[in-house]
């Protein structure tokens, strides 16, 4: 694997990562995972349980914000654990832009070998993952 | 209403589920995972890898299924259409790569009223067809009562 930001510590920052979630995204997720819910597809049923609209699969926003992760680690082999609560949705429009999730992290702590990272994702200006940490071996 | 008496018990051991090559390629896709080690085999071997390498969060196309197989048991008595997903973590033992046959065991962790919502947490304990270790799952699922 490769640290390209340097020596890491305590306070290192992440690169950070913007991506766009398409419905063709969550289409493509839900068929890749499985999860074929369709409060991820259809809007009629989305509407129909309460929600604005269209929302992205929470365990692809999982997977998003360890892709900030993995980048910075160089080998996604390398992330030990990953956890995180799904605390807003992030709504998926139906048009060309999709949904920017804006992703962020920082190291807050490093011990035997282990960075311990705090991941802030943020979609319309609002968390929408909480306490969502990542433990990653450092080559 | 959920039946709390499963409540510390763990359902019967899944069928070894093998990791596919092309599956964790799809996966990878999917996601927009772009490291060599999950779509290049040449990449991944010459990492000292045996195979492919899984994104941190695959195991969820396997454990998923299983935990929704239990929901969906009126046995148990959840209302699985009213389901959403409260948190989740996933501790890799070690990496899961392409050719892997996992068995995947459910655990009934804790079960809990609050607020008029049922919260379940359920634990997935993975292993490979020799019973070591691979993966500790642990989802938290809330559903209406």
């Amino acid at each position: 694997m490769s640290i390209e930001t340097g020596p890491v510590e305590k306070g290192t920052e992440l690169p950070p990562l913007e991506l766009r979630v398409t419905r063709a995204d969550l289409v493509r997720y839900a068929g890749a995972s499985g999860d074929l819910n369709p409060i991820h597809w259809s809007d009629r049923v989305a509407t129909g349980v309460g929600l604005p609209g269209v929302i992205a699969h929470g365990m692809l926003t999982m997977a998003l914000a360890g892709r900030l992760v993995t980048q910075w680690a160089g080998d996604p082999s390398a992330v030990r654990s990953f956890g995180v609560r799904f605390t807003r949705p992030v709504v998926v429009p139906d048009d060309d832009e999709g949904a920017l999730v804006e992703l962020s992290g920082k190291v807050t702590d490093v011990a035997d070998g282990i960075a311990k990272i705090a991941i802030t994702a943020r979609f319309d200006g609002k968390t929408v993952l909480g306490r969502a940490i990542a433990e990653v071996a450092l080559g | 209403m959920p039946d709390a008496s499963y409540v510390g018990t763990a359902l019967a051991p899944s069928a070894p589920y093998l990791v596919g090559r092309e599956k964790i390629k799809e996966f990878a896709l999917a996601i927009g995972e772009g490291a060599s080690v999950c779509t290049d085999l040449e990449a991944a071997r010459a990492a000292g890898h045996p195979d492919l390498v899984a994104p941190p969060t695959f195991s969820v196309t396997f454990t998923m299924p299983l935990i929704e197989g239990f929901l969906r048991d009126p046995a148990f008595g959840w209302d699985y259409s009213r389901m959403v997903h409260g948190d989740q973590s996933i501790v890799l033992h070690r990496p899961i790569h392409g050719g892997d046959e996992l068995v995947t065991t459910i655990h009934v962790e804790d079960l809990s009223n609050r607020a008029g919502s049922h919260m379940l947490t359920l634990r997935c304990e993975v292993t490979d067809i020799d019973g070591a270790p691979v993966a500790t799952t642990k989802s938290l699922l809330v559903t209406g009562s």
